[in-house]
């Protein structure tokens, strides 16, 4: 399914590298691209605040995680068992916050027999187990 | 008396008379109570649920206490002690962890072996054998049973080979349904593939480990099935025992993520497994990591790689689902476009960074043998001279696997028919462990599960049908519904003879089945029972000897010998050396340091005075030698001699093979070659030999072993004194001498 989709996907972009080299109008790919995000933001701002939040959330951790790894980069790894503690708790709380948004999400048909309560208490759990393990790997 | 003297006056007639009715009365009221206690244990009779429960329960029950008892050959036979060389270091440190505690456990560093290096045994273990061990002895303490640790480690395997059972029973269930649960669980309480490293005694890694990699595999398909969190955390904890049990963990590490993959290009993938495979791969890692011994690997070893790279990729392949269903086809084409370009890039450089640097470490030799299988016998001859590590051959996949070899595919061909992911995982695990059972005998204990479960939805399938199709109405009937229910597709193909053929296989799965019960419980008791710390052989007139040689020299070691004294050996006795004998070694099992090993196999490969001045540098005491030309014992050292040679000269090039043969032939009669007459192993097996005899009929002198007679006979020890040979001349025990000026 996906190379079928990728070949000509990427034939059509070096067609429009070649039409870039000769001087016409960029705004093909530039249109492209402003339609696919407002199409996005439109869809997104459908989604329920529920959702949003979740996502919010991930988005936070997974920010926090490349800050992280700058600051690794920028200072070294030497404790590297508090390091990779740090990333892999934000990296870590952020996929099971990405498990929670799919058992939560209304429209998924494979999750609709499981009540949200349920969900948002094996949440919980996940994230006690992750953070025991990270407090223990800190050192 | 009137009225039997009315009924003898009656005569005849009223007893033709009476009796019928007396009779009658008798008998109604003999139905009646008859017809009373029916009625009455009617009411005891179960519904077929309940019916079908009880059969299931018990067949449990039974499958529990046989898988125990059927590994329990050698204890009845010798006693309770351990086997082999690995489960003596096993049996050290959880002696030592019940009697110091686990923090000295955790940090303990041994100076016995490896003299004089040392060994940092807290952070080069794999601690979760001992721990299991350890808890389940507090735990009999608690309750008041006052074992002895070692008969608790004895007991440890065929204890978890009969939770391995139970967690193949649930597997099954997943799978298919409860009745291949149920043959899964007898394939698995009997197989001998797994009885070979699980029997009462064989106290290693292997015993424990199978139970968690199964159990791994079972939590880890319900996770996929349910979606659940709290299963997938379930799963996490598991793949966590496994890594603390035995370093066969990379397999998990490797086969979820080809799983995933799998999933993911056929198209099968789901948001379940997002949550089962991310949940696992996140929380396991973490924990996995707690484990000084595997510290950083899972994110620096080249051999952890793929399951990161699966988990990037399925973050963004989830990405990019979640995009379409959120944006139109066109667009979405573009923001593919972006994301596969992006995405391949990033990861390309990474792997490539991570590779040029050095930071991702290659794949170590053990596991790179496995790709690769004529790699160890050319650069690393430490692992090809395992035993285990050879490759194996259809005898032995018979030996082990019996009838579950021909249900094997029988099993795929039902999964292929209804693939779900559980049937999809057990494939993909069966047919990558069979490959690698292929490379390497050790290995056919990592197929075993998968090579169970498959052979029972073979049975089961094949079963299931034959009972459907005999319980059937017969034809005729059949025939007469068809007018009025043409939906019955299987009855208007009945066969002739229908019934009959399925008695007949029913009866052909029945005789099978018994003959593989039958052949498993003979291969547990001659092959895979032996202690090998304890021989025995027949004598010509049937008796049975032991031959307690080992012990024998290790106690005496313990009693005769001064506390600080250092033994040196050849690796494989080292662990034996250390626990029973309680003195420190020069090298023992664990064969970490490879240049240690090679100046010991150096030393043993010398000429006398060379010898004596290495083992000087090392400071040794006593030389130990196993020799089998007395007995017959063929794993003796004299016959892994080469293997020491090899290995010294891997490391020093004065040590060369050939100088050892004669025509590319290894022999120790006269046509010997020169060297190989005068090296110190030679020395100190043969020393005295020349005077004994082993057989009647031959010179003295014949090797019972290698089947010669030996080729340099009278000679004298130079630098070494002879302190103890055993009773069979198994073991032999040299002292050095003090050096000249040192009397």
């Amino acid at each position: 399914m996906r190379l079928r989709i990728c070949c000509p996907a990427i034939l059509s972009f070096s067609s429009k590298t070649q039409i870039f080299a000769l001087g016409l109008p960029r705004t093909l790919a530039m249109d492209d691209a402003r339609a696919l995000v407002t199409s996005l933001r439109s869809a997104y701002t459908a989604t329920p605040t529920k959702l949003k939040l979740i996502d919010l959330y991930v988005a936070y951790a997974v920010i926090t995680a490349i800050v992280q790894t700058l600051f690794m980069a920028v200072v070294g790894s030497f404790p590297f068992n508090a390091f990779l503690s740090g990333v892999l708790s934000c990296v870590g709380t952020a996929v099971l916050a990405v498990c929670l948004r799919m058992q939560v999400n209304k429209a998924n048909k494979e999750f609709k027999d499981l009540p949200p309560e349920r969900a948002f208490a094996d949440f919980v759990l996940c994230n006690l187990v992750l953070h025991l393990v990270i407090m223990n790997f800190l050192g | 008396m009137e009225r039997s003297s009315s009924k003898v006056g009656n005569g005849q007639a009223s007893k033709i008379s009476a009796s019928p009715n007396d009779d009658q009365g008798i008998f109604r009221r003999a139905k009646r109570s008859i017809d009373d206690l029916i009625t009455q244990a009617r009411r005891f009779r179960l519904k077929t649920k309940q019916q079908e429960l009880l059969i299931r329960v018990s067949a449990l029950l039974l499958i529990y206490v046989l898988a125990f008892a059927t590994r329990l050959f050698s204890v009845l036979r010798y006693e309770s002690v351990i086997h082999e060389f690995d489960p003596y270091f096993n049996y050290r440190t959880t002696l030592y962890l019940t009697q110091k505690g686990f923090y000295e456990f955790w940090n303990w560093f041994d100076y016995e072996s490896w003299y004089p290096l040392g060994r940092i045994i807290g952070g080069t273990l794999y601690p979760g054998l001992m721990v299991t061990a350890a808890l389940l002895y507090w735990t009999l303490r608690l309750l008041s049973f006052a074992v002895h640790i070692r008969d608790v480690c004895v007991l440890t395997a065929p204890f978890f080979a009969s939770n391995t059972a139970m967690v193949g029973y649930f597997f099954g269930k997943e799978l298919k349904d409860p009745g291949t649960g149920l043959v899964a669980a007898a394939f698995l309480a009997i197989c001998p593939g797994y009885i070979s490293r699980s029997v009462a005694g064989s106290y290693d890694n292997e015993g424990v480990a199978i139970f968690a990699l199964l159990l791994t595999f079972y939590l880890f398909v319900k996770a996929v099935n349910t979606g659940s969190l709290a299963w997938a955390v379930a799963s996490a904890f598991a793949y966590f025992y496994m890594v603390s049990a035995w370093g066969g963990y990379i397999f998990i590490i490797n086969l979820l993520p080809i799983y995933v993959l799998v999933l993911l290009v056929t198209g099968r993938y789901s948001l379940r497994l997002y949550v089962a495979y991310n949940t696992l791969y996140v929380l396991g890692m973490l924990l996995a990591m707690q484990i000084r011994f595997v510290g950083f690997q899972h994110v620096q070893s080249g051999e952890h790689m793929a399951a990161m790279g699966v988990f990037f990729l399925m973050q963004v392949f989830y990405l990019v689902n979640w995009v379409k269903s959120m944006v139109e086809p066109k667009l979405f084409q573009a923001f593919l476009k972006i994301a596969v370009i992006v995405t391949g890039g990033a990861g390309a450089l990474a792997l490539g960074v991570g590779m040029a640097t050095g930071y991702i470490s290659p794949w170590t030799g053990r596991f790179y043998s496995l790709l690769d299988p004529t790699y160890a016998k050319d650069h690393i001859p430490i692992i090809a001279s395992v035993s285990e590590h050879q490759p194996t051959a259809w005898s032995s996949f018979m030996f082990d696997y019996h009838l579950l070899l021909f249900l094997f595919p029988a099993g795929l061909f039902f999964c292929f028919r209804r693939p779900t992911d559980a049937t999809i995982f057990i494939m993909i695990y069966g047919l990558t462990s069979l490959y690698f059972a292929g490379v390497m005998v050790r290995l056919i204990l990592v197929a075993t599960p998968a090579v169970c479960l498959i052979g029972a939805i073979a049975v089961s399938s094949t079963l299931k049908n034959v009972c459907g199709l005999l319980r059937e109405k017969p034809v005729g009937k059949v025939l007469e519904r068809q007018g009025k229910d043409k939906s019955k597709g299987g009855s208007d193909q009945s066969i002739p003879f229908q019934r009959e053929a399925c008695i007949v296989v029913l009866a052909g799965a029945l005789y099978l089945l018994t003959s593989y019960a039958l052949h498993c419980t003979w291969v547990t008791s001659e092959a895979y029972s032996s202690p090998s710390i304890v021989l025995a052989a027949r004598q010509s007139n049937g008796d049975r000897v032991i031959f307690d040689d080992f012990r024998e020299a290790y106690f005496w070691l313990q009693h005769n010998t001064p506390p600080d004294a250092k033994v040196m050996s050849w690796w494989d006795y080292g662990y034996q050396i250390t626990a029973m004998g309680n003195r420190t070694v020069i090298v023992d099992n664990n064969t970490w340091n490879n240049t240690h090993i090679a100046t010991v196999g150096r030393a043993m490969s010398s000429y006398e005075d060379e010898a004596y001045e290495i083992m000087r540098s090392l400071d040794v005491d006593y030389v130990l030698v196993v020799f089998g030309g007395v007995t017959g014992y063929s794993s003796d050292d004299i016959n892994k001699f080469l293997w020491m040679v090899r290995i010294g000269g891997g490391v020093f090039p004065v040590i060369k093979e050939s100088d050892y043969l004669n025509n590319g032939e290894y022999r120790i009669d006269a046509a010997a070659a020169p060297k190989m007459l005068e090296c110190l192993m030679y020395k100190l097996c043969y020393y005295r030999f020349g005077e004994v005899s082993t057989e009647y009929g031959k010179p003295p002198g014949w090797d019972r072993a290698r089947g010669t007679v030996i080729g340099k006979k009278d000679f004298e020890l130079e630098y070494l004194d002879e302190a103890f040979t055993t009773s069979n001349w198994i073991v032999r025990i040299y002292k050095l001498k003090p050096p000249a000026n040192r009397k």
